[in-house]
């Protein structure tokens, strides 16, 4: 097992998000986290990476207990996050960007070349800065920073955010094919079709507190739409 | 005519000290989001230790300037590492308040060691010699402090633009948060960040020690002129900083020429019309970073 979460309880000071979430997720396996506006998704994605620190429950990440570690020895141990709003550098171009991914000095699996083979587009740009780039590009410029970063478990908030449907499909297409290299994935939609079709299991997280799972051959929509809205 | 052309010159030379003082203050607060309420006094300091490297070694103060800097970027990094990287995480007011209790103690403590008298740094002829073109001669000193002023500047463009350090500090100046995603510990760059602006510090205290003479309390000034150089450039632009320095200096030098007691006012003047109607300054974060 890659990441194992238990009791986890957390929260912006008085105000608590989430309560008691488990969650299991295995290496190469891809786990959609469904959930509408303020289900708790991010702040569940913000424990993980270490921005909240919860106040009880444990995250265990390959074998090492990682609650309450700081966001940059989270990010070392192979944990990176393609953040709601893409969060790119402004100041950096899109090849800055990207190697901003190859930071925490892991083992590098992922070349720039690598990340310019999977996304072409990115290539003719690589010297502009990134926030010239339109919606759909500076995706990919999000996901090959956090592909720069050759993570063991890669979280995806929100990338559809904002997107062309033909673009999303194709940022969720290439990630397909990532996933085979035996990365793991956390995606977080509000979309539960496009959540389903691309993960092996997933969790329906509602006001804090996880009310359904699954796996997609045993997903029934109708109820997840029911969990998915607190009913 | 002439009279005028010397003012200016004078003014871009005098402008080239503040613009050296101004860098420092500029960089904790671009990178560090600390206003650097102690920034005169670590200046006076910085003229202090050349003054006890100087006359323990017996080196001439131009050249115990690699010492200072070198002891001035190690106390910088400490003095992140142990105190300012624990108050920036209660918000932007804590480092202030830090910052200005720091520049109490360092007072106090200067007075102590040095008694309230003031201080010069001796550079033998090199201070007064200076370099006649025509009727107008310029000084030796402020033409090297100029020059020191743009090779710093020169040099800290080149680290933040073409160095691995520099890509980061750019992130971090964009968005910490997301910075700290990719695996970087922040609060070490913060570290090198204030060793850097106070190496800085370093090279233009001695200056300020070798052109002027200085005692414990004299940094509050040096404060209010490296922000102003700072606002009249632009916040969290470097080479906003360098113009605001040389605007302020020629300001200075104009008011001068007008009468010995408006030097100051017409510098003070500038930067109250700058916050007045451009309170964004000369180059603002759109066109420079950091």
């Amino acid at each position: 097992m890659l990441l194992e979460i238990k009791d986890l309880n957390a929260g912006y000071g008085e105000i608590k998000a989430l309560f008691d979430v488990d969650l299991t997720l295995n290496q190469g396996s891809t786990l959609a986290l469904i959930g509408s506006n303020g289900a708790g998704k991010t702040t569940l994605l913000r424990c993980i990476t270490g921005l909240i620190k919860p106040n009880n429950g444990y995250i265990n990440f390959n074998g090492d207990n990682i609650e309450g570690c700081k966001p940059h020895d989270i990010a070392t141990k192979g944990i990176a996050m393609v953040p709601e709003g893409r969060r790119l550098f402004p100041s950096l171009t899109v090849e800055e960007n990207l190697l901003m991914g190859m930071c925490n000095n892991r083992e590098q699996e992922w070349t720039l070349e690598k990340v310019y083979n999977l996304f072409p587009a990115l290539k003719v740009f690589r010297k502009k800065m990134a926030t010239v780039l339109s919606g759909g590009q500076q995706q990919m410029v999000a996901v090959g920073r956090a592909l720069m970063a050759n993570p063991r478990l890669l979280l995806c908030d929100e990338l559809s955010l904002g997107l062309a449907p033909v673009v999303v499909k194709d940022i969720y297409r290439t990630l397909k094919t990532v996933t085979k290299t035996g990365l793991s994935l956390i995606i977080v939609e509000q979309d539960i079709n496009q959540a389903i079709v691309a993960s092996d299991t997933f969790l329906c997280i509602c006001e804090g507190k996880v009310v359904m799972s699954g796996t997609r051959e045993t997903a029934d929509r109708s109820l997840i739409a029911n969990a998915y809205f607190g009913n | 005519m002439i009279a005028w052309i010397d003012t200016l010159i004078q003014g871009l030379l005098l402008g080239g000290f503040f613009a050296l003082s101004g860098l420092g203050l500029s960089l904790s607060f671009g990178i560090m989001r600390i206003v650097n309420i102690a920034h005169g006094d670590f200046l006076v300091m910085a003229a202090y230790l050349c003054l006890v490297v100087s006359s323990l070694t017996g080196m001439n103060p131009l050249l115990a300037i690699v010492v200072v800097t070198t002891l001035m970027f190690l106390f910088g990094y400490g003095l992140q590492k142990t105190i300012l990287n624990k108050s920036i995480d209660g918000g932007e007011l804590s480092p202030l308040l830090i910052t200005f209790g720091l520049s109490i103690i360092l007072h106090n403590v200067l007075q102590e060691f040095f008694s309230a008298d003031a201080k010069s740094l001796d550079v033998g002829a090199f201070e007064v010699a200076s370099l006649n073109i025509g009727q107008i001669n310029i000084g030796w000193l402020p033409i090297t402090i100029f020059f020191v002023s743009l090779v710093v500047y020169t040099i800290l463009h080149q680290i933040v633009e073409s160095t691995r350090f520099g890509m980061i500090v750019r992130a971090i100046v964009d968005d910490a948060e997301t910075t700290s995603l990719m695996g970087i510990n922040t609060k070490k760059i913060n570290c090198l960040g204030m060793g850097l602006s106070m190496a800085i510090v370093g090279i233009a205290g001695t200056f300020f020690g070798i052109k002027s003479p200085f005692f414990p309390l004299a940094g509050g000034l040096q404060l209010l002129f490296a922000f102003e150089a700072v606002i009249i450039g632009g916040m969290g632009s470097i080479w906003g900083t360098l113009l605001g320095g040389i605007s302020l200096g020629i300001a200075q030098s104009i008011g001068y020429r007008i009468g010995s007691g408006w030097g100051e006012f017409a510098g003070h003047l500038v930067f109250f019309l700058f916050l007045l109607l451009k309170p964004s300054g000369l180059l603002s974060k759109e066109t420079s970073h950091v």
